[in-house]
């Protein structure tokens, strides 16, 4: 009951309580009651201690100083939330690297060959030798070829959904486009494995019966199981990616810009070179970037379609070829200690390359984004 | 009296107007003589078969229609049609793969998606036993992305509110930047990561000394890949919704957090699930990274926090390595489960996307 002077002292004074004995006055019974417990104050502000509120100190937002104080401080809470997952996102970039490199310096040490040139992967042996030198250029090559095969293939089926298709059939089928992206890569893997191997094979064995003296196509089988069906199953796996980026940003051509081309007497091509392409190329070369990152990174569907040899060869059509992320997951079930922190190495190797890749990519966007928005 | 004279020189005016054009009857023609050349050069040379035979006509049809058209269009019309050629086959040919990828996923799937798949684990299955199912998988899949998704989404959508409502200047700048960079982590980093951090370091502390595998461990894997794709999209339907419902809220006097709690991220809603659908399609056909820290098992094992799991994605790919010649039925039927589980989820968000107008 010690409540009841206390407001009633507030109300002499003329502080922000007098309006609360107005609204009080109807129920004053009944409300001296609710508030004499303490906990019933807490919950409704950090403030409510120091300033005292009185009782009933809820029930209205007209005071002064009150409610301003006690949005500070949830203000300052979420404020500080929203910051702290902000840099959850720079912590865990930062951690996998710090992780990363922890668990890969015992093995490193323990690494008896050298691990930027060796080519061959035995590190569960009692004398670990490994070496990045055949994984990388095997990413490499796959990854390069896999674009080469499908950024021409996907511009023009970006093309021909934002230009030449009629409107509802490109919707209809950008809208394909999107789900194929999201088929899971243990799919393609099992395609290529179980049906795609057969007519690679046989283009394989006629490409080496007529272009055997070109070195890429050499060798004597067999043929298959190697760096051309991996890289073509990761090419139709990075298709659907650029082709839905390169397309959005063909649409968002100014239609300004292709009716004067149209409009001067280009034809369609022209106007495709003259007005497309140029406000595109940044999303181009971003879609490729983005592409050239996921090939990079693709595990499952390479270990499945590779030949998995650690061996630095051109040759294309041999079985054979191996990548940093295929021989992560083929060679982690029989790791032990060693060979374990050897394969974090690789995938350390493989986080800082699509690390550069990414940031590069990202950095032309960003610097062409600016641009285009200026010029546009 | 000159109009009298002007209606019969119109019509030849017309004709002189216009440019030649190559008649459809020529590209058709084009087109035979393209096939047939290349099956005579084919079959007589005996250098290849059926799919030779298509390659060569195409390129002589192609060959034959820059020739015809600049002869009679000029070369810049010659050019638009080879281009326009070129491009819509390369639309048919990106086709070709994909149908048949889509082609055999359902004709091998169908053959073993029987009740037993669905409700038997692969639990002291041999490689004799026609039998065998995923349903240890599905559950490994459901709880992995589950957690995952608990995980990530109140962190990615209160890193999107700070970085469109609260940040400013270089910070807010490189957040969104290393959100962009972390979109491109391989899923088997993400992995690795995980077992550096959690297998190898943390979980013996829980796990009386020896690394714990574990289907949260998959979780934690899945948030890494989950969280970018949350944020990014979180952050552009945050930035569509409208400045003047903000002004009105603040008009009102409500503070800034409860602006962005009842006003902005109600109004965002529809587009940030579509996200999250979107992320945890994604995430559900990851399987590097379950291989490397979920372990895989082949009993069914409920709880998360213990013992190996499976996952669907995961399921596939041990079954497609597996001997038996039952193993690969397995596989097929999993992959058509996944991809159907996906290619929903995916259908429905962009479904609730269009509906609601907000998302694009």
């Amino acid at each position: 009951m010690g409540d009841t002077p206390d407001r009633s002292a507030n109300a002499g004074t003329g502080g922000p309580r007098v309006t609360l004995g107005h609204s009080r006055s109807a129920g004053a019974a009944l409300s001296v009651d609710v508030p004499v417990t303490p906990l019933d104050r807490t919950p409704d502000g950090v403030g409510s201690q120091d300033s005292d509120l009185g009782p009933g100190g809820t029930g209205l937002g007209g005071g002064g100083a009150l409610p301003r104080r006690r949005a500070f401080g949830a203000e300052r809470i979420f404020h500080g939330f929203t910051m702290a997952a902000g840099m959850t996102v720079l912590g865990i970039i930062v951690a996998i690297a710090i992780f990363l490199v922890a668990k890969a310096v015992p093995a490193l040490d323990a690494n008896t060959a050298n691990f930027f040139t060796y080519e061959g992967w035995s590190p569960n042996e009692t004398e670990p030798k490994f070496g990045i030198g055949a994984l990388a250029f095997g990413t490499v090559l796959t990854s390069l070829l896999a674009l080469l095969m499908a950024v021409p293939v996907a511009l023009g089926i970006a093309l021909y959904l934002s230009h030449y298709a009629p409107r509802r059939v490109g919707t209809a089928l950008g809208f394909l486009v999107d789900l194929l992206a999201a088929v899971p890569s243990v799919v393609f893997g099992l395609w290529g494995r179980d049906y795609f191997y057969g007519p690679v094979r046989d283009v394989s064995a006629w490409l080496n019966t007529y272009f055997g003296w070109l070195p890429i196509f050499g060798g004597d089988g067999p043929f298959g199981r190697s760096v051309l069906l991996g890289s073509l199953v990761l090419a139709i796996m990075v298709l659907p990616i650029i082709t839905s980026l390169s397309r959005e940003v063909f649409l968002q051509t100014p239609t300004a810009n292709e009716e004067a081309a149209l409009a001067l007497g280009a034809t369609k091509w022209e106007m495709i070179r003259m007005a497309v392409l140029p406000y595109g190329r940044p999303g181009i070369i971003g879609a490729t970037m983005l592409g050239l990152g996921r090939a990079l990174g693709e595990t499952i569907a390479l270990a499945m379609t590779l030949g998995i040899v650690s061996k630095i060869s051109f040759n294309l059509i041999e079985n054979g070829g191996n990548t940093v992320a295929a021989n992560i997951a083929n060679a982690f079930g029989e790791a032990n200690d060693i060979g374990r922190g050897a394969l974090i190495a690789s995938g350390l190797v493989l986080f800082s390359i699509t690390l550069i890749v990414n940031m590069t990519a990202r950095a032309i966007i960003y610097r062409r984004r600016e641009f285009t928005e200026t010029a546009a | 009296m000159t109009t009298m004279t002007a209606p019969p020189v119109a019509p030849e005016q017309n004709l002189r107007l216009r440019a030649r054009r190559l008649p459809v009857v020529a590209l058709l023609g084009i087109a035979v003589a393209a096939v047939a050349v290349a099956a005579l050069l084919v079959y007589a040379t005996g250098i290849g078969g059926f799919a030779l035979v298509v390659a060569l006509a195409m390129l002589l049809y192609l060959v034959g229609l820059f020739a015809a058209s600049s002869a009679v269009e000029g070369r810049r019309q010659a050019r638009n049609r080879t281009w326009s050629a070129l491009i819509h086959s390369a639309f048919v040919l990106a086709l070709l793969p994909l149908i048949s990828v889509v082609w055999t996923l359902l004709s091998n799937g169908m053959e073993r998606l029987d009740r037993t798949f669905f409700l038997t684990s692969m639990n002291n299955i041999g490689a004799r036993d026609p039998n065998g199912g995923a349903y240890h998988a599905i559950v490994g899949t459901l709880e992995q992305v589950g957690i995952a998704t608990l995980i990530t989404v109140p962190l990615g959508l209160a890193c999107a509110i700070y970085v469109v409502e609260y940040g400013r200047g270089r910070f807010a700048q490189l957040i969104r930047f290393f959100v962009d960079v972390m979109t491109g982590i391989p899923s088997i980093v993400a992995g690795l990561f995980v077992l550096a951090f959690w297998i190898l370091i943390v979980s013996p502390y829980l796990n009386d000394g020896r690394p714990g595998y574990s289907g949260f461990a998959a979780s934690l894997a899945l948030s890494v890949l989950m969280l970018p794709t949350i944020v990014r999209s979180t952050e552009e339907m945050l930035r569509l919704v409208p400045a003047p419902l903000r002004e009105g809220s603040y008009a009102l006097g409500v503070p800034k957090w409860k602006t962005i709690l009842r006003i902005v991220l109600p109004t965002a809603a529809p587009g940030i699930v579509t996200g999250v659908m979107l992320a945890i399609a994604r995430a559900a056909g990851e399987t590097a990274p379950v291989l490397l820290v979920a372990g895989g098992g082949a009993a069914i094992n409920f709880n998360p926090f213990e013992n190996n799991q499976s996952s669907l994605a995961l399921f596939v790919y041990q079954q497609a390595g597996d001997a038996s010649r039952y193993a690969p039925a397995r596989a097929w039927a999993a992959a058509l489960t996944l991809v159907a589980l996906v290619l929903i989820l995916t259908i429905a968000a962009k479904l609730l996307a269009r509906r609601n107008r907000f998302g694009r």
